[in-house]
């Protein structure tokens, strides 16, 4: 029985580490460790909660915008402001358009390699691979030519002897098993994304000044100042027009090339329809409102908890009933291993690790920076999967229609979504949603400002002076991993506590005192694997969390608060 | 007018790049890079080169934002820097290869290409025992073996430049920025949060023509891209000499484009080049959509340049060009008391003549002057 390790586990956020005990060629009990970590929140205590945004901003730069969006949100929850609807609008346009954006990088560029061999597009017939692209899509980018020249740019690479990012990759491994065509097909659109994300992410370089860390939230509103008649305003018709081919170009690019790719790379998989099907129990906050954003009958994606992948019952959320664990996390509580509510929240970290340089983790012990988040007790998966299982659970009508779709393509029960590939399928179906939305609210917009309607943010309670000694709020946001949570304490003029539930903590969290596995560790249990020098099969499923750790570790606090449960959100 | 021209244009199309799109992005480079259109024939043949030098990109207690960031670069654009420009052989967030596989490729880099490969390091290097270890080892072992054994070093974003955000108080773990976590080490510093792509591929296009960095400040920044200060390139300065300021979000004033200096700006008291080469193509910045500078490429910016949203106490007067240092040593102290005007006055020299090509152990970067 040999104990298998992944690390550093690559094309993901963050310093992930799998460890994976075998039992005659399958994982019999894994392990997931974040080996770094760096503190926020106890640098954002005593600053102003008016921009805790930029510093919570910065828990994640490829999740970058999320942690800005539920900081304001909780701050603006605290301090009791409502934000004007172009602000709501805006935002929502911001979130939705990160979203699209990172699941189809996650897709190509930090998934693909799981299931594509680039070396075999070179064995592709060019003509072929055009005939695979045209008959399941319309993209124009198909004649054999282009095909042509993306295999002999392939060629030039693997002929110079330097393979660049390529040069470690597990070529020539067994569980590849797309034919060349696919192969080929999914290296252009590999480059094809590539360029396509730099493109349509000038959206938050219009309405936040730059990407990553968009700059223009603010608490009460957005700085993207509108106006219909000025030059110079943020938002003006001109910037509207600019915005609507922005979207438009993302709507074909996901419609067009990253839905037709999951659905054909999916084809040549069906085996991982079920494999590395992880907790059963998912939770989902709801976000993307289309009115009062806190009534979460105006959300896009539905509000939810689906336990023990029942599909007929969608249980509400109470947020009291989220608690973290340390007992298996380098953290410390003063009174033993309790877990505790955010708001309760006591961490003080304290590393008992092997020292550096070690071969194993103790795993018996304390392995991971990340705390293990806990929701009445059970361990949850947040992420696309549970926004679509939630929102199918539901009967939201556009994720049902969408899902019954998917399943009905692949003629498989609603079971097969408990799996890697239903994850991937999941990120591709929301991505979808998404995509079809973000035009609605850039024709909000500008219908708004056709009718002058031009307040973008709330300022009656920009002057400190206006705020109560003491308050305490919660903001959270469906971020493209998941349910995404912030809890801000504010005492005078400055933030007195501050605590964050990132979807990856959700995820790859460690084992809670109960010893009951997180989602990343019960995913791998009983996956099979081919070449454990090469362990391509763990590398599928934890890809396809998307792992973020940088956001998912970060949670410290100063020793011995105790303050009692907020009932929130 | 290219005495190599035959081997450049077969390099060229062995990548399957056409010398046409070469010419271009060299030339933009040019123009980032502040260089006279005559170096353009050297930047071409640099880039067109047979074999590609390595590139090691290491992260550390990071957000991954300047990676993004770099995937967000437009001339290069990404594919054309990973594949024709470096041979990007390690960069966590976005290689094919995992685990030993991964680790494999550091270790054959640092023993075989030994002084010949660049190092970018991105995050800061904690001090405190168990903050950071990849593949079981320290962040600041793998920087040592790293970053020693490399031609140069560039420490991207704020982080990695000083610690940045990690380090800001109370730096619950001693984070520091790579050129105080290697003492002795000479790194170039795109400072930043993140960094703005356009200037790290302008200095990496700089070093692979030049076989040397470009002329840097006291902080070991390129003064192409740090040499001047936001406000006397801001597009909203003109509002400030009129004395026209927003002063609330949403008024008549910021839906006209006035200053943002009254809502907490710091754009007189920052250096970038955000206002000339903007951001995501040259589609906008912060100040451009309606928010304050925050001078995410100053000196431990997030400790000295916060409350953010606080006034500066003094800006030097109207239509008066201050410099970088002055205006610096105002407002961050200490931090700057080594500053002079001799930063300004080099980066209006004449860029450093192409030197023949040094041995490796010189082309380990400094800030000197040519």
């Amino acid at each position: 029985m040999a104990r298998l390790v992944v690390d550093p586990v690559t094309r993901i956020e963050g310093h992930l580490r799998i460890e994976a005990q075998m039992d005659g060629g399958k994982i019999s009990d894994a392990w997931s460790a974040g080996t770094m970590f760096r503190g926020i929140e106890l640098i954002l205590q005593k600053r102003d909660p008016r921009e805790a945004w930029i510093w919570a901003q910065r828990i994640c730069g490829v999740c970058t915008v999320v942690h800005a969006l539920a900081s304001v949100r909780a701050v603006e929850d605290a301090l009791q402001i409502e934000v004007p609807e172009n602000a709501r609008i805006v935002r929502n346009l911001i979130a939705g358009s990160q979203l699209v954006q990172d699941h189809v990088v996650h897709f190509y560029h930090l998934h693909a390699l799981d299931w594509v061999d680039v070396t075999l597009a070179l064995k592709a017939d060019p003509g072929k691979t055009s005939q695979l692209a045209q008959s399941i899509s319309n993209y124009e980018k198909s004649s054999a030519v282009y095909f042509k020249g993306v295999q002999d740019r392939v060629k030039a690479l693997v002929g110079s002897g330097q393979l660049s990012l390529f040069t470690s990759g597990y070529w020539g491994h067994p569980a590849y098993h797309l034919p060349p065509e696919a192969n080929l097909l999914a290296v252009a659109h590999y480059l094809e994304a590539l360029s396509w994300q730099k493109d349509f992410i000038r959206l938050h370089a219009v309405l936040g000044g730059k990407n990553p860390h968009p700059q223009t939230f603010l608490v009460g509103g957005m700085s993207t100042a509108m106006d219909p008649n000025e030059p110079f305003a943020v938002i003006n018709p001109e910037r509207i027009g600019f915005l609507r081919d922005l979207v438009r170009g993302a709507r074909k690019f996901v419609e067009q090339v990253y839905i037709p790719d999951v659905l054909a790379i999916a084809g040549f998989y069906k085996d991982w329809f079920t494999r590395g099907e992880g907790v059963g129990n998912f939770l989902s906050y709801g976000d993307y409102s289309s009115g009062d954003q806190k009534d979460p009958g105006t959300y896009l994606f539905p509000r939810g908890v689906v336990l023990g992948r029942d599909l007929t019952k969608v249980h509400p959320v109470d947020t009291a009933q989220i608690t973290e664990s340390v007992s298996h996390a380098w953290y410390e509580y003063s009174d033993g291993d309790k877990a505790k509510h955010p708001y309760a929240g006591e961490t003080n970290p304290k590393y008992s690790g092997p020292k550096a340089p070690y071969t194993f983790l103790d795993v018996d012990k304390k392995y991971s920076w990340l705390k293990s988040p806990r929701y009445q007790g059970l361990p949850m998966e947040v992420g696309p999967l549970a926004r679509m299982l939630v929102g199918y659970a539901a009967g939201q009508k556009e994720i049902k229609a969408a899902i019954d779709g998917l399943l009905k393509h692949f003629d498989a029960p609603a079971s097969v979504l408990f799996s890697t590939l239903g994850r991937i399928a999941a990120r591709a179906v929301e991505s979808q949603l998404m995509a079809g939305h973000l035009e609605q609210w850039v024709d909000e917009l500008d219908s708004n400002l056709a009718h002058g309607k031009v307040a973008i943010c709330n300022t009656t309670r920009w002057d400190p002076g206006t705020w109560t000694s003491a308050s305490r709020g919660f903001g959270w946001h469906e971020a493209p991993r998941g349910s995404l949570g912030h809890w801000v304490e504010i005492e005078g003029k400055s933030i007195k506590n501050y605590q964050a539930v990132v979807p990856t903590t959700w995820n790859a969290g460690p084992r809670d005192s109960q010893g009951q596995r997180g989602p990343y560790e019960a995913s791998l249990v009983n996956t099979p694997i081919a070449d454990p020098d090469r362990p391509l099969e763990i590398l599928r499923t934890i890809h396809s969390f998307d792992p973020c750790v940088a956001c998912a570790v970060h949670v410290v606090d100063a020793r011995g608060r105790g303050y009692s449960v907020l009932k929130a959100g | 007018m290219l005495s190599h021209d035959t081997d450049v244009s077969t390099a060229l199309a062995r990548r399957g790049v056409t010398r046409r799109q070469l010419v271009k992005f060299c030339s933009g480079m040019l123009a980032t890079l502040a260089l006279p259109n005559r170096y353009l024939a050297q930047v071409v043949q640099a880039v067109g080169k047979a074999r590609m030098p390595v590139l090691l990109w290491l992260q550390f207690q990071d957000c991954t934002g300047c990676s993004e960031s770099m995937l967000r670069s437009s001339h290069p654009d990404v594919a054309e820097a990973v594949l024709d420009l470096l041979s990007w052989e390690y960069h966590e967030v976005i290689m094919a290869g995992a685990g030993k596989q991964a680790d494999a490729v550091l270790n054959r880099v640092v023993n075989e290409d030994k002084r010949k490969y660049l190092a970018v390091v991105e995050g800061a290097i904690p001090t405190g025992e168990g903050f950071c270890t990849i593949g079981g080892r320290s962040a600041m072992d793998i920087a040592e073996k790293v970053c020693r054994n490399a031609a140069a070093t560039i420490a991207v974003g704020a982080c990695a430049f000083d610690g940045g955000l990690v380090r800001s108080a109370p730096n619950p773990t001693g984070a520091l920025g790579v050129h105080e976590a290697l003492p002795g080490l000479k790194v170039m510093n795109m400072s930043g949060c993140p960094h703005n792509p356009a200037n790290t591929a302008a200095a990496l296009v700089h070093y692979l023509t030049f076989n040397d960095l470009p002329a840097l400040d006291q902080y070991n920044r390129p003064l192409f891209a740090y040499g001047r200060i936001i406000h006397d390139q801001c597009e909203r300065r003109a509002h400030y000499d009129a004395g026209r300021f927003v002063v609330d979000w949403g008024d008549e004033g910021h839906r006209k484009g006035w200053c943002l200096y009254k809502m907490g700006c710091k754009g007189p008291a920052a250096t970038f080049n955000c206002p000339v080469v903007g951001w995501n193509d040259h589609t906008s910045w912060p100040v451009r959509a309606g928010h304050g500078c925050i001078a995410c490429a100053s000196p431990r910016f997030w400790d000295t340049m916060s409350p953010f949203y606080d006034r500066i106490p003094s800006v030097p007067g109207f239509g008066v060009e201050a410099s970088a240092g002055e205006i610096g040593l105002g407002l961050v102290g200490a931090t700057v008391a080594g500053v002079t005007v001799h930063g300004l006055i080099k980066m209006f020299k004449p860029v450093p003549k192409p030197a023949p090509r040094p041995e490796p152990e010189e082309a380990v970067l400094t800030g000197k002057e040519k």
